[in-house]
Parts: structure tokens; sequence; C-alpha cells
């Protein structure tokens, strides 16, 4: 059986008057049906690039520059845009961060719909709309006859949110790309959509690849999940291997970066400072400058180690010993 | 399906209309304009006389002042041309010739210039370039000239009056779209719309567009006035639209030549018409541009 998504060495850059930003520089994914996959990074990191890369929906002058990125067996670096766009929204969905935005403000919801619908299925109206109402109630949008006719301004930000999740569903996608959707959102809704989002993903085996910076949210809800640092997947395991036992020191420098509910007073651990700009990169490991386990072997840059189901990219792992 | 609609362009005509209805001075303006659209749209009931009809025309009649009698017992309100025309009834039926060439003209180059304006905001790069390069040269004539040159080119007409206005306005609405059109394709929405799989004509015209709408409404209104005005210019410089169906501007130009034999009436009652008409749509134009621009609105 294919793989449903598999990504190998997938580079985007984008090239400015200051030299080429590699925003994506040598991604390596695999997600199985039904799977969730989690992206976790700083901003910046190479994230949603990856998952606008794989929409083929990178903005000029950006482009993917190497790399394979293999949908259900077909490459998509080397589809045409009309094959791509005919993937988008009926295959491929995409959930985007501020559901505020993502929604035409002067176009009702019905409108947005089933435009969207008949973008790929030539059918009526009615049974557009039909199949509109169907969606809105799945994501748990009460009365959504009436709600159909409304505008996104008469939505609460958990309710578009929703709506957003209806549209990214209406054709059962094979693979949705969900770029930090909760992270706008208050708590409370934050877990509603979370377990909306995970009884759907059971029910209709898509897959789903969810973006955030938000270990807690990958924790409830990921199979996977692979930390980004630099344009770079520098840890990739099955959840509770990589939470229980991190090997990069990124990784664990994040995780102790999440404040827990007992400690208060405590000072909080932090990766001391910031993300490297992405034109001024170091040599070797990106994270180097940051890592408390650097050593001189960490100017070269560091090959992937694999272990069962798990892979990194670190000289010095957590756990092992330090070499200098 | 009628709700829908009434409320898609809720927010920006419902703003309009209380703009317009907070301010005593484009209450007034608006009135006007819609009191002359009305006369002009029943030139026909109103007027004593059709202009036109050379047999309804009694030549003994010619250069009598306002407030005479024919010789059938008709008052001439406004007095009547060196043809016998009553003015009252040419004006009517200019006012209408004015406004539909205006309108028309207005309508057409806010479409072409809507459109091209959305392509090159959208489609960026070489398309934008040479778009825009086109509307700054545009601009960089002035309006007669162009609107001149293309009419001795072209020849008279009616249609080729419109062509010409249409040539030197589209270029305003083209501007102003490309400029709303960048912020608004740079929203979330539309990255939304293009990761559903839309076409980019559906995103172009059914997202970006409605979006767009309120400078076009702005610059729509005040092109129409400037249109209006244009004609006007075109028909008394005597190369406007045809002398058999006289605009505004042409029963300036044909009064004008009597002007200073003192026969005042014929050119001086167009030319406040056609002041009063320019000058209410300028007002209500403005009035919107206070309204609905997000940058005077606070």
């Amino acid at each position: 059986m294919t793989r449903l998504l598999e990504i190998k060495g997938l580079c985007t850059h984008f090239p400015t008057p200051k030299g080429v930003v590699k925003a994506v520089d040598g991604v390596d994914l695999q997600l199985e049906k039904g799977q969730v996959l989690g992206l976790v990074g700083e901003s910046g990191s190479g994230k949603s690039i990856t998952g606008f890369s794989i929409m083929g929906l990178v903005e000029s002058p950006g482009r993917v520059t190497a790399g394979s990125i293999c949908f259900k067996g077909q490459e998509l670096t080397e589809a045409s845009p009309e094959r791509l766009r005919s993937l988008r929204g009926d295959r491929i969905a995409m959930i985007f961060q501020d559901p505020m935005m993502t929604l035409n403000p002067v176009l009702s919801i019905a409108t947005q719909m089933i435009e969207t619908v008949q973008a790929h299925r030539p059918t009526s109206r009615r049974v557009a709309r039909a199949h509109a109402r169907d969606a809105l109630a799945r994501v748990g949008i009460p009365s959504p006859d009436e709600r159909l006719s409304a505008y996104p301004h008469e939505f609460s930000g958990g309710m578009r949110q929703r709506v957003a999740i209806a549209i990214a569903l209406l054709h059962e996608p094979d693979l949705i790309i969900a770029d930090e959707p909760t992270t706008a959102l208050d708590v409370t809704i934050q877990s509603q959509i979370l377990a909306q989002v995970q009884k759907l993903c059971a029910e209709t085996e898509m897959g789903l690849i969810w973006i955030t910076h938000d270990l807690g949210v990958v924790a409830g809800l990921a199979d996977q999940v692979a930390v980004m640092y630099a344009g770079r997947i520098v840890e990739q395991a099955p959840v509770d291997q990589l939470l229980d036992d991190p090997r990069h020191p990124y990784t664990q420098g994040l995780i102790g970066s999440v404040p827990a509910a007992n400690q208060r007073g405590e000072e909080l651990n932090q990766i001391p400072g910031t993300a490297p700009p992405p034109l001024n990169r170091p040599e070797g490991c990106a994270f180097r400058p940051r890592c408390p386990r650097a050593g001189g072997v960490c100017h070269t840059e560091p090959r992937e180690t694999r272990e069962g189901p798990r892979r990194w990219r670190c000289y010095n792992p957590v756990g092992a010993e330090i070499t200098a | 399906m009628i709700v829908e609609q009434r409320s898609s362009g809720d927010g920006t005509l419902a703003r309009a209309f209380q703009g317009i209805a907070a301010s005593p001075k484009a209450s007034l303006a608006a009135a006007v304009c819609l009191l002359l659209l009305l006369a002009a749209l029943f030139a026909p009931v109103i007027a004593r006389q059709n202009p036109y009809a050379l047999t309804e025309i009694d030549f003994f009649d010619s250069r009598l002042p306002p407030m005479s009698e024919s010789r059938d017992g008709m008052i001439y309100l406004l007095g009547t041309d060196t043809q016998g025309r009553d003015m009252f009834s040419a004006m009517l039926y200019g006012l209408r010739t004015s406004l539909a060439v205006g309108v028309t003209a207005g309508a057409l180059a806010l479409m072409l210039g809507a459109a091209l304006g959305l392509i090159a905001a959208y489609l960026g790069g070489r398309w934008d370039a040479v778009i825009m390069r086109v509307v700054d040269l545009m601009l960089g004539f002035p309006t007669i000239l162009v609107a001149l040159m293309i009419l001795v080119v072209f020849g008279q007409g009616t249609w080729k009056v419109i062509l010409a206005l249409v040539v030197v306005q589209w270029a305003y609405f083209a501007r102003a779209v490309r400029g709303t059109a960048l912020v608004e394709a740079k929203k979330d929405y539309v990255k939304a719309a293009r990761c559903l799989g839309l076409s980019t004509p559906r995103i172009l015209f059914r997202h970006i567009l409605p979006n767009c709408l309120p400078p076009l409404i702005i610059i729509g209104t005040i092109q129409v006035a400037s249109a209006i005005a244009a004609e006007a210019t075109l028909s008394f410089l005597g190369i406007g639209l045809p002398i058999t169906e006289p605009s505004l501007g042409l029963l300036i130009a044909n009064g004008y030549q009597v002007l200073l034999a003192g026969l005042y009436w014929m050119s001086i009652y167009p030319g406040l018409l056609l002041l009063v008409l320019v000058f209410s749509i300028n007002i209500v134009g403005d009035r919107l541009r206070e309204v609905l621009n997000p940058r005077l609105a606070t």
C-alpha cells in the first residue's frame, strides 16, 4: 500500500536581494492514512512553509527547489497547476490560524461553502447547499440551516473556526493541513475543537498534519511528532517517546519551557537566545549557539540517527555522553 | 435568496445611506440629484414640446425671452432658442442625454478599470507593470486632450463620445482598485480560497472585488460628474454629440453664439443646470468618501 504522504529532502527557498532564505531545507516526513502528525517548532522554523509547499501555494518569489512530495503515489512537485488546483480543497485541505481572517467578510457562509462544493463537483445549488448544511452539522454548529445564511461577522471566533473546518471537510479530503488552527482561540474552545477534530479524523480515516508551537496540544492529539528548527526536522518520534524521552536538546528545551500548573513560584525553564536569522544561520547544527550540550563536533552538520521509529539530528543527544 | 442578496452589500450601502442622511448638505445634494434623475427619466412627460420634432417647433417663436407667450398661448418658461425651441423642454432632453452619456461612460469605465486593476494586483509582475504604466500614461495626459484626439480620429457620434470618456476615465478606477486589491489579496481569506481550489477568475471577481467596493463607489460617483462635464466640454467645442440631439453642453454652445447680443437665457440656464448637476453629484461623492474611507472614519 502506498503511503498517504511521503516527503523527501524538501527544500523551499526564497531568493531575496540579501541572499537566499532557506525556509525549508531538507525536510523528510511520512504520514499514513488516519494518522495525526504534529509539526512543532518556533515561529519562523519553516512549519507553515512546509504546509504551503505541500499545497503548492508557496508565495512568489519562493519555490520548491529540491526534493519530492509524494501524495498517494503522485508526485506533487511536478504536477501541473491545474492538477494541483483540483487536488486543493478536494483531496488536500488546509485550515488556517486566524478564523477572523479566513472567511470572506462580504460573502455569506452558504455562498462560500456552495462555491467550494461546486468547484470540485458539478452539482446543483440545492444539493450543494444540503451538503454544506450537513458539513456544518458535523462540526457541531447548532441550527445549521439558519447559520448557513449568516455572514462571518455574525459568528464567534470558535464558531468561525468550526465553519472553516467544515469547509475543509466538505469533500472528505485524504489529508488536512491545519496551520495553528487553535492558537487564536481560548482554551475551552480549543479543547472542544481538538476533540471534534480527533473524532472526525477517526471517523473518516484522513491524515492530519497539525502545525503548532503548543506541545500540550500535540500531546493530546498527535500520533507522531516532528520538531522543526531552522528549516530542518531535528527530531521525529511517536508522541509518547518524544515527550517522555526527548533526544534532541532543542526538543528537551521546548518541553521544559511549557509551564506546568503545579510549578508556581519556580523559575520557568527557557531556551536561551532566539532562533537564528534565516539569512545568517550558523554553520553546522543551527541550534549550536543556544545548545547546552554543544561541542566542537557541532560545527559540522549532524547526520540523521535512526533508532526504531525514531530519528534525530544531533551529535550529543540527551542521555548520551557529550563529545567535545 | 432575496434576503441574501439584500444583505450581501449591506455594510457598505447601509453606511453610505446613513452617512448621506446624517449630513444636511449631502441630503440636499442627493435630493437634487434624484430630482434631476427623475426629470431626465420622465422628460417626455414633463416637457411641453418635443425639441427634436421639427414640426412642433414654431420658427416665428424664436429668440423669445423667458415667460413670453407663444402664439397658441403656451408660456415659454425659460424662453426659446434661435430655432424657436422651448428652452425648458430642450434642457430636459439635454439633461437626459448628458446623464445617459455620463452614467454609461462612468459604468463602462468602472468595469474596464476594475477588471484591469484587479488583474494587475493579483497577477502582479509583468502584468502589473504593463497595466500600471499605461495607467500612469493615461493619467499624465489632460483628459480633454485625449478625448479630443480620439474624437478627431474616430469622428463624432454618441457612442464615440462614450468611448472617448471611457478611455480617459478607466485609469482612475484601475489605480484605485489595484491599491485596494493589493491589500485584500494579502488577506488570509484569499489564501484560504486558493487552498480550496477555487479558480483565479472566481477569486478575483467573487472574493476580492466585493471587498474593493467602497473606493469604487466613491470614484464612480465623482467620475460620473466629471464625465458629464467632459461631455459638455466636448459638445461645447462642437465635436461631441450630434447636433440633432443636443446635450447640455451643446445647448450652452448654441446659446453662446448669441450671448453677447443680449439673449442670455439660451446659454445661462443650461449652464446653471449643468453646474447644479455636477455640483450635487460631487457633494454626494465627497460625502461618500468621508463615510466610506476607512482612513477618514474614526
